[in-house]
């Protein structure tokens, strides 16, 4: 038996199918995953990540440390509760993992990091702190409840006290609001509009009872999964890891150069690359012929080389197979898939296929 | 509990075998199959004409978690396929005895049906 969460007994009371995920005793679905997804896409389902962790950065040096910790830079959240994505790198650029990192004030800043990812990720973060006055504490008297979907705000706004309701009326994207013991922040993993609330562990279960009466489905890790998959998201471990730069895993957005003078981890790496010239590119792909894309495909690029998938699925909204390869950088608008001996053709996407339940590819 | 039909036959691979009248059998897999699969997105079927082994691999369900190899319950020449599956892989979840059939063949040794499991053997195979 693994780890479990504050929701483990609400699961098991919505019929989940519980499998291992990096320890955990997670729900893979509650039936049926396709229709999961749908509803995710259509109207508003809820995902338990309560296993992602909670980590807060607090004291004097908490800024100075992010801004040498982090490839995105920290010093651009000036309001309270803004969010800013970021890959965590080690020294030859690879990314240790990536993450959001909310804002509270400059010496108060609260990341959540990927669940399988937590050890090293903690133990890295303690070894890079030691020359900065700063406290790094996980924070585990939190469970994490995701609502996403078209209608998933309206829905969990109707289960908000008055007060939570008017800390969430106008809230921005990428933003969080801290009201009565939640913590709401107006982000995802879906591609779909939508929260993911911190709430205090011992009121995870009936705080998702009332989601469930407001209409809300719970939906598995494996929508989750697909789900991203679409919105064009990376998953660490599938499509970056500590081998890869995320100048190669679509990244390039999240390394701030901007101020000339900030040094963090990694960036001499990065800059050596960026002068030698980048090799690989991640993209997206449709599957032209019949077949599902999966992770480690070889993806063969006539005239230039050779590539591997990272991520795919069959995508239940476009009802294509889709997914993502690191291929060499000349790759064109056409590869060729190998799936079980046979080459099938398929076309190279900017990698986001459905975004707020619209088909992009 | 799966559904597992007295009437079929069976092997520990998860398909089933129907004996049909005129002496061809139809496979498809079983309910159990297809609800440790979860959601059939794709399924590749064999050719028709083909000429196939005991366990040889011949088709491949996909499924939305991983794609699985269904192998020859029998020896025989494959002579019909389940073409609505191609549009409908979902078929064979919501009705894998009967609608999401996958293919027919003709036996070349039909003493080979001994070898296969009957419903009380394949029932206890599935139990934990």
């Amino acid at each position: 038996m693994g780890k479990q969460t504050p929701l483990f007994d609400s699961h098991n009371q919505c019929g989940a199918k519980i499998v291992d995920f990096g320890g955990w005793d997670m729900p893979l679905h509650y039936g049926s995953q396709i229709e999961e997804h749908h509803v995710v896409r259509q109207d508003a389902g809820m995902f338990d990540v309560s296993h992602m962790t909670v980590v807060d950065v607090t004291g004097q040096d908490a800024k100075a440390f992010l801004r040498k910790l982090l490839a995105n830079d920290v010093d651009k959240l000036k309001a309270s509760g803004k969010a800013l994505y970021s890959g965590m790198l080690n020294e030859k650029g690879g990314v240790i993992d990536d993450l959001i990192v909310y804002y509270i004030d400059d010496t108060n800043y609260r990341v959540v990091v990927n669940a399988s990812t937590r050890d090293k990720d903690l133990a890295w973060m303690a070894e890079q702190a030691k020359d900065f006055s700063v406290s790094i504490e996980e924070n585990s008297n939190y469970a994490m409840i995701a609502v996403q979907g078209p209608n998933a705000r309206e829905k969990a706004n109707s289960t908000f006290s008055d007060a939570q309701k008017a800390a969430v009326d106008g809230l921005g994207i990428f933003v969080a609001a801290d009201s009565e013991g939640y913590f709401i922040a107006r982000t995802g993993y879906t591609g779909e509009d939508g929260y993911e609330i911190l709430v205090p562990a011992e009121q995870a279960g009936d705080f998702w009872s009332r989601l469930i009466d407001a209409g809300v489905r719970p939906c598995g890790l494996g929508a989750r999964d697909t789900l991203r998959l679409e919105a064009g998201m990376n998953l660490y471990g599938n499509d970056m890891d500590e081998d890869v730069s995320p100048l190669e895993a679509n990244m390039g957005w999240t390394i701030d150069w901007n101020d000339e003078a900030r040094d963090f981890i990694g960036k001499s790496a990065l800059a050596a690359e960026k002068e030698a010239g980048v090799k690989n590119k991640l993209v997206g792909l449709v599957l032209e012929g019949k077949g599902v894309i999966r992770a480690h495909m070889k993806v063969v690029v006539e005239g230039v080389g050779e590539g591997e998938t990272t991520s795919g699925t069959m995508s239940p909204t476009l009802k294509k197979s889709i997914g993502m390869a690191r291929v060499p950088k000349a790759a064109g608008e056409q590869v060729m898939l190998e799936i079980r001996g046979k080459l099938i053709p398929a076309k190279v996407v900017k990698p986001c296929f459905v975004r707020k339940g619209e088909a992009l590819v | 509990m799966s559904n597992v039909p007295s009437d079929l036959k069976y092997v520990t691979s998860h398909e089933w075998i129907r004996l049909e009248d005129d002496g061809t059998v139809t496979v498809g897999i079983t309910d159990h199959a297809q609800e440790l699969l979860g959601d059939v997105v794709y399924v590749e079927l064999p050719e028709i004409d083909s000429e196939v082994a005991v366990d040889d691999e011949m088709a491949v369900v996909e499924s939305v978690k991983a794609a699985s190899d269904i192998y020859a319950p029998l020896s025989g020449t494959i002579i019909e396929v389940n073409e609505a599956l191609e549009d409908a892989p979902e078929t064979v979840n919501s009705s894998p005895y009967d609608d999401g059939w996958m293919f027919k063949m003709k036996p070349s040794e039909l003493s080979e049906m001994d070898n296969l499991l009957d419903s009380e053997a394949y029932s206890t195979e599935i139990e934990e």
